[in-house]
Parts: C-alpha cells; sequence; structure tokens
C-alpha cells in the first residue's frame, strides 16, 4: 500500500500532472493564475471537487451501464460542483467572491471527467479518493507555482491580497518592486508561464533519462 | 460495443440515468436548504461591510442597509442603471448618503464606485466596488493595491472647485496613476457629477421613502 501510495502521488504530481502532461483543465489554469492567491483558492476548490466527483463514480460504477456513463459522469459533477459553490458561498463568502466565475467553471475542467472515466470508474472507493487527491495536488501545485511565476514577475509582489482567503484587511504581500512586466499577468503571461513549466519538466526528465542510461546495466535493474 | 448496446433495453438506462438525476438533484437541493440562511446573512453583512469605509468618522446610529433608496432612470448620477443610495441617520436627522453609482467610462468597462458625501458635502470616503481594468495599471485605484482612491476623503465641490476636478496632467488637483489616464479620469468625473447631484437633490432623497427590494 505504502508504495502504491508513493507510486500515485508521484504520478499526479509529476509524471501524469493533469496540468503539464495531459493538458486538462486549461481554461481555468490560464484564466485565474494571475496572482498566488487565485491560484491557491481555485486549487483547493478543484481539488474537493476532484476527489468528491471520484468517490461518487466510485461507489456507483457497479449500476452504471457503460453506454450512458458520460451523461451520468457530466449529472454528477455539476451537481458536486454546486454543492461545493452554495458551501463556499456560505462559508468562505470571501474567496467565492474572488474566484468569482471559476467555481463554477470546474464544471468545464476535463480532468475532473477523465479522472472519473481514466480511474475511478474501475478502481474502489478509497483508491479513487487518493487518486482524486493526488491529481487535485498535481494540479492545485501547477497552479499556485504558475500563480507565483505571474505575480512576481508582472506585479513585482507575492502573496497580495492574500486576506481573500484567511479574511482580515487586505494585504499587499511581499512588495519586491512597484512595477513588473505587465505582460505576464495579461493573457499572453499565462500562455508563455505554462510553456516555461512545460519545458522545465521536459529538460528535467530528460536530464534524468540520459542519467540512467550512462548507469551500468546492473545498477540499472537494480533502480527499476 | 453496438452488439453490447443491443442486449440492454434502453428504458433501463433510461431509469438508471433518471435515478441518478433525482439523487443528484436532492443532493444539490439538501444543500441549498443548509446554505440558503447563511448564504443571505453573508450578503448582508458583506454589503454592511463594503459601505463601512464611507462612514469612517461619522456618528450614526441607524441600520444603514436598511435605508436603502433605489432611484430609477432618468436620473443626473453616473451610470445607465439605476443607482442606489443608503442614507445614514443619528437620532433621526440625516447625517449622510452613501451612493453606489456606475462610471461608464472606465479603460474596460464599468467601474463600481461607492461614494459617501456628508451633509454639508464633504466626500466621506470613496472606494472601487466592481472593475475590469488593467491588471497592475489601472487596478491601483483598489485599496489593496494602492492609496490613490484615498485623496478624495475630505474633499467637496468647494475644494478643490469643479473645475480643478480633474488629475494633475489635466490641469487638476489630483495625482494620477502611472500609466492609466482614463481611469482616474472616469473616476473623478464620476465623483463630482455624484457631488453635484447630492447637492442639487438633498432635500428629495432624505425625504423619500426607503425602496423594500434589493436589486443587484
Amino acid at each position: 500500500m505504502a508504495s502504491s501510495i508513493s507510486d500515485s502521488l508521484r504520478n499526479g504530481l509529476w509524471r501524469e500532472n493533469p496540468g503539464l502532461v495531459q493538458l486538462l483543465g486549461l481554461c481555468p489554469l490560464l484564466a485565474v493564475t494571475g496572482s498566488f492567491v487565485n491560484g491557491l483558492g481555485l486549487g483547493i476548490a478543484t481539488l474537493l471537487v476532484l476527489m468528491a466527483s471520484n468517490a461518487l463514480v466510485s461507489s456507483t460504477r457497479r449500476w452504471i451501464q457503460p453506454e450512458i456513463r458520460i451523461p451520468i459522469y457530466v449529472l454528477i459533477i455539476a451537481s458536486l460542483v454546486t454543492c461545493i459553490e452554495l458551501v463556499f458561498k456560505a462559508w468562505f463568502p470571501d474567496l467565492d467572491r474572488a474566484l468569482g466565475i471559476f467555481i463554477p467553471l470546474i464544471v468545464t475542467n476535463c480532468a475532473i471527467v477523465a479522472r472519473a472515466e481514466v480511474f475511478a470508474s474501475r478502481n474502489p472507493v478509497g483508491a479513487s479518493i487518493l487518486d482524486g487527491f493526488v491529481m487535485g495536488l498535481g494540479f492545485a501545485l501547477l497552479l499556485m507555482a504558475i500563480g507565483a511565476f505571474r505575480e512576481l514577475t508582472g506585479q513585482g509582489t507575492l502573496f497580495a491580497r492574500m486576506d481573500m482567503l484567511f479574511g482580515g484587511e487586505p494585504v499587499r504581500g511581499i512588495v519586491l518592486a512597484d512595477n513588473g512586466w505587465l505582460l505576464m499577468v495579461l493573457p499572453p503571461g499565462a500562455f508563455f508561464s505554462l510553456a516555461l513549466a512545460i519545458a522545465i519538466k521536459n529538460v528535467i526528465d530528460r536530464r534524468r533519462t540520459d542519467a540512467r542510461a550512462h548507469l551500468p546495466r546492473r545498477a540499472r535493474a537494480l533502480d527499476r | 460495443m453496438v452488439h453490447r448496446m443491443s442486449e440492454r433495453p434502453v428504458w433501463k438506462s433510461g431509469v438508471t440515468l433518471a435515478v441518478i438525476a433525482a439523487v443528484c438533484t436532492a443532493m444539490v437541493a439538501l444543500t441549498w436548504q443548509l446554505t440558503a440562511d447563511r448564504i443571505e446573512k453573508n450578503k448582508t453583512e458583506w454589503l454592511e461591510r463594503s459601505l463601512q469605509p464611507a462612514l469612517a468618522g461619522l456618528f450614526f446610529d441607524s441600520g444603514v442597509t436598511e435605508s436603502m433608496l433605489v432611484i430609477p432612470q432618468p436620473h443626473e448620477l453616473p451610470g445607465k442603471d439605476a443607482a442606489i443610495v443608503y442614507r445614514v441617520y443619528a437620532a433621526d436627522k440625516p447625517v449622510a448618503a452613501l451612493f453606489v453609482v456606475t462610471a461608464r467610462d472606465g479603460y474596460a468597462g464599468p467601474i463600481r464606485l461607492l461614494i459617501g458625501i456628508e451633509m454639508d458635502g464633504t466626500v466621506t470616503g470613496v472606494r472601487v466596488l466592481e472593475h475590469r481594468e488593467t491588471p497592475g495599471l489601472g487596478d491601483r485605484i483598489e485599496t489593496g493595491k494602492s492609496d490613490w482612491v484615498l485623496q478624495f476623503d475630505g474633499r467637496s465641490l468647494l475644494a478643490p472647485e469643479p473645475a480643478r476636478w480633474a488629475i494633475k496632467g489635466d490641469g487638476g488637483d489630483f495625482d494620477q496613476l502611472t500609466g492609466a489616464s482614463v481611469t482616474p479620469r472616469a473616476i473623478i468625473k464620476a465623483i463630482r457629477q455624484t457631488l453635484l447631484y447630492f447637492e442639487g437633490n438633498v432635500e428629495a432623497i432624505f425625504a423619500a421613502e426607503s425602496s423594500e427590494e434589493e436589486t443587484d
């Protein structure tokens, strides 16, 4: 079990990261990552939906005929997102205001249908919840990384407006510069940042395989 | 695949779908039941809270949100839609009026403004409630990003005179925002217009009955 947990962690965070590798959920990924706090907020919301939807799809998988599975996933995901939106409105009103339209738009995040189809419909409930958690975490971490990068380069600040998540007076965060490269906060910056993140991941992966290829055969066998 | 589909009667799939739809609807209905009161409470709280900045330094003893007045079109306030005024009282005497108006000539769409005006015509505070201005440039009208909007505190149509209600670059008295000139112009114009409206309609505003329904 321990090895399967670390294995699925590695899958969700790196090898099959929904944003970096599967390129799913690009709409929210590109749209809300103007600042770290937005990335964090939407990351948490997506993580919750992903875990709940995986749990529901997995626990009903016995009764779902394959030919109607897609409408059922859509029903389940849409209802869940509505519930989570209501819960956010009731208990985290500031966060709800900050993320605005992007909470309802989680419905359109293909990463969620993809996990329902690929994983939750074939695996037990516990494993499906874990899968939802690691995939959601991988997506959330990417949202936060791109959010932080764009905020830093585009506005010269980091962690500004964290009050939207944690309450209190408006905070300006860590101000490193008065101005940034504005383009990074605008839509093109989102594409640049995602491209950069994918490129960095590919470089790291290539280095690793190269390093592995140069190991003696015995060591390579052990490494596996 | 085609073969397998024909094995199972369509009505069975329909029933499954209907059952799951019913369960999902029940789930949403239940969540709504559990959250509706809190959401309503949050809305009022948020409104009270967002009105606070324009009430700073005022003494009043009335519930602000209860004294709402909707001013329908046509009116001389900024904005195409109905404007909203909250009237503030102390011991049943008018103290100030809070206007929610829309500056229509922002750089990237309308800017919703909260403008508080004391009985003598001085501004108690201005806050931007909603806007779509450029991040990093025009969005410094938010108090979370810069103090720009605080320069209107204590101003009136006498200080400066109406002709000098403009940014310094246009020969006025107010600071500009680097890289954004449309946004400040729109806001200054809206504040001035609201002050003028207040001056001409004070009595009518405080004589009117409160409006019942909340408008979004």
